[in-house]
């Protein structure tokens, strides 16, 4: 389906179903340089069990307008005012990586917008390295690669998509590569190594909040995620074995069952 | 700093596949199963509206064949793939996937004689109609493609007279009329060439072929390239618009870059149904583990022929691209510079009867119709493989009398010669080793 933000255009997926105000609504905000496609294992089944969803496409990513944003603050906005433009007083949000932080920006700048978070592969920063945010910005193909590498696991790696015949690390680098390394991926990761709010907007964060992390997470370890957790009042922390930092495709079957639990108990439909 | 993802040697061994949690199996075992049993109920519904993945019926999809689909799509460069029976039914489900009673295809002429006799005759009772064009008419391509053209089509190394497709200049046509260009790239195989590189969006391989490598097993396969956007025209209805099959899902919107193969797999699979056996899948995953090592040694044995039969008096002529007198000589080096694969095309001196003589007296190349073996392959198409076809489309599809189509194997090169030494001396006296 498509809005207007602030005069642009904006494309969310509902998961194959018709928004429906009237139905507890989850958002779901994808990673660098990503698209809503990265969550398709996730919305369709919340669409078809009570669920409204919004899985956004970012300003300059998949099908919205650009240009992308340049901050989590401005983000983070930019969130709150797609839950108002729905018409909707409150949301669940879910993000993955990059998501995540926007996603704390929002819940920590407008916690009366955010009924619960879960965090994918969730840090209180992303600092990057300064040779793959070089390539980003000069819109290298290599950047892409880097990214998949250590995004992956071992089922981006070897292999093991959960959904049959499906290639993990192809389909992430293709989605970066349809949208702009340069104008998404850059931006992105400019925003990210720029932002330093993480852990004072955690500790503003006072909604029921879960932290998703894969074991051998490069990006986003174990242990970072466990601190970000440390710093929310109402958090828990589920470590899915074997799984990199691309939780919501990787271990898609576990990161969903896991996030219907947390969801069900907090936000549940009417 | 380079990423530390698998090269294409490993990927042929690995790509797929890490060794099963239950027995720590190292080969990928083969599920000789038809159905999965569902967790609950609620599982079952997912797994059905396409909420999950997974297995529900192996008409659909098979954790062997899976393992083989994942491989390929890692091998190509490719977001998805989708294993069937045989190259022709991928084929046909690529095509079936996109296109409409109604339609058309612009398609190069110079293919397997299966594939030109279903966009000649069987998808015309369908009412999807094919304009075909010589591979190296470029600007031909351009000059055929309609308002209701859904795709152009073609093989980098035609079979059987190995003209050499420009995919780059031929994706760009495609592209510039807004519509994908689907490559059977069967001959080539991803370890010389990968289509995706050179701008198409639909690669199909008979996986029976070099893929497989030991003439075992049956099996095709179409891999999805992810680039082509599906939402930048009206022409793609199956890709765009509700589909009632899976309540009103748009694949292209809920898939993006996996929409084909999604689409391909949910409604193909499950409506024609032309899925592999996992036994197949097997055997042909065997096959690709050992795909660079095999490539290696049928580009050597074929550089060695290709000497020999060009310095032999029993030969009229010789079609192989990586020969400098051939056409297509520059653009081969260009997409295929590590050798144009391993089919050779010859015409013995003395025309059709001297060609049969060849054909019946080499023991060690067997006589059948197939290529890509390990094993070395002779045939005469005008009698076998292209016998369907009336003297007017043989000749379009770049046919003559006396051409024997050569698919070199992997044995030793001096055994080859010899064998072939034989077929020659047999060439020039038909009717005394004949009647031997």
């Amino acid at each position: 389906m498509k809005f207007k933000v602030n005069y642009k255009e904006v494309f969310a997926s509902a998961g194959g179903q018709s928004f429906d105000k009237n139905k507890p609504v989850i958002i779901f905000v994808h990673g660098s340089g990503l698209s809503h496609v990265t969550w398709v294992l996730q919305t369709r089944y919340f669409a078809f069990h009570g669920y409204s969803v919004l899985a956004i496409d970012l300003p300059g990513h998949g099908y919205s307008e650009g240009p992308s944003l340049t901050s989590m603050e401005e983000m983070g906005d930019w969130i709150a005012e797609v839950i108002d433009v729905s018409g909707i007083k409150e949301a669940s949000l879910v993000g993955h990586s990059q998501g995540c932080l926007i996603a704390m920006e929002t819940a920590s700048r407008y916690p009366e917008k955010v009924k619960c978070l879960s965090l994918m592969g969730g840090g209180g920063a992303i600092p990057m390295n300064p040779e793959l945010l070089n390539l980003a910005e000069n819109g290298e193909a290599k950047a892409v690669d880097l990214m998949m590498d250590w995004a992956h696991g071992p089922a981006g790696h070897f292999g093991g998509h959960p959904v049959p015949g499906l290639h993990h690390i192809n389909i992430g680098g293709t989605i970066v590569h349809n949208g702009s390394v340069k104008d998404a991926l850059g931006v992105d990761f400019r925003a990210c190594d720029n932002y330093k709010n993480g852990f004072e907007a955690a500790k503003k964060i006072k909604c029921p909040t879960l932290n998703i992390l894969g074991e051998f997470d490069r990006m986003i370890p174990v242990t970072e995620g466990k601190k970000l957790a440390d710093s929310i009042v109402d958090s828990k922390v589920v470590i899915i074995p074997e799984c990199g930092h691309m939780i919501l495709l990787e271990k898609a079957d576990q990161a969903l069952a896991i996030l219907k639990k947390f969801i069900k108990a907090n936000h549940p439909t009417k | 700093m380079d990423p530390k993802t698998y090269k294409f040697d490993t990927l042929s061994l690995h790509g797929g596949h890490q060794p099963d949690k239950n027995f720590g199996s190292r080969a990928v075992p083969i599920y000789q199963t038809t159905s999965y049993v569902f967790q609950d109920t609620d599982h079952a519904a997912a797994l059905f509206n396409l909420e999950q993945g997974g297995h529900i019926y192996s008409r659909i999809s098979n954790p062997t064949v899976a393992v083989l689909e994942e491989r390929v799509a890692a091998l190509e460069g490719g977001t998805g793939a989708v294993a069937t029976a045989s190259g022709q039914s991928s084929v046909f489900l690529t095509i079936m996937t996109l296109v409409n009673s109604g339609d058309h295809i612009v398609s190069s002429s110079q293919l397997y004689g299966g594939t030109v006799n279903l966009l000649r005759l069987t998808l015309l009772r369908f009412g999807i109609e094919t304009t075909f064009v010589k591979p190296r008419d470029t600007e031909g391509f351009k000059k055929a493609i309609k308002p209701n053209t859904k795709l152009v089509f073609g093989e980098i190394i035609g079979n059987p007279g190995l003209e050499i497709m420009d995919v780059p200049e031929v994706a760009t046509i495609a592209h510039d009329a807004g519509v994908p260009l689907v490559i059977d790239a069967t001959f080539n195989t991803p370890y010389l060439c990968r289509p995706f590189d050179f701008g198409a969006d639909i690669v199909i391989h008979s996986l029976t072929k070099w893929m497989c490598g030991h003439g075992t097993s049956m099996g095709g396969i179409l891999v999805e390239g992810g680039k082509f956007d599906w939402t930048q025209n009206n022409k793609f209805l199956t890709m765009t618009e509700p589909y009632p099959g899976y309540h009103g899902l748009s694949f292209a919107e809920e898939f993006g870059p996996m929409a084909f193969a999604m689409r391909a797999r949910a409604e193909g699979m499950r409506d024609f149904g032309p899925c592999m056996s996992p036994t197949n899948a097997f055997n042909i995953l065997q096959g690709i583990e050992t795909l660079s090592v095999r490539m290696d040694k049928h580009l050597f044995n074929t550089k060695k022929m290709l000497e020999y039969l060009s310095n032999h008096e029993g030969v009229e002529w010789v079609a192989h691209p990586d020969l400098s007198d051939h056409p297509d000589h520059k653009v081969a080096k260009k997409i295929l510079p590590k050798g144009a694969g391993s089919i050779i095309a010859f015409g013995v001196k003395g025309g059709r009867a001297a060609g049969e003589s060849f054909i019946n007296a080499v023991k060690l190349a067997s006589n059948l119709a197939n290529v890509g073996d390990s094993k070395t392959l002779v045939i005469h198409p005008a009698s076998t493989t292209h016998s369907q076809m009336d003297s007017e489309t043989m000749k379009l599809a770049g046919l003559s009398e006396d051409m024997i189509r050569f698919s070199v194997g992997i044995e030793n090169i001096e055994d080859i010669i010899s064998d072939f030494d034989n077929g020659f001396r047999a060439a020039k006296k038909p009717r005394l080793v004949t009647n031997q």
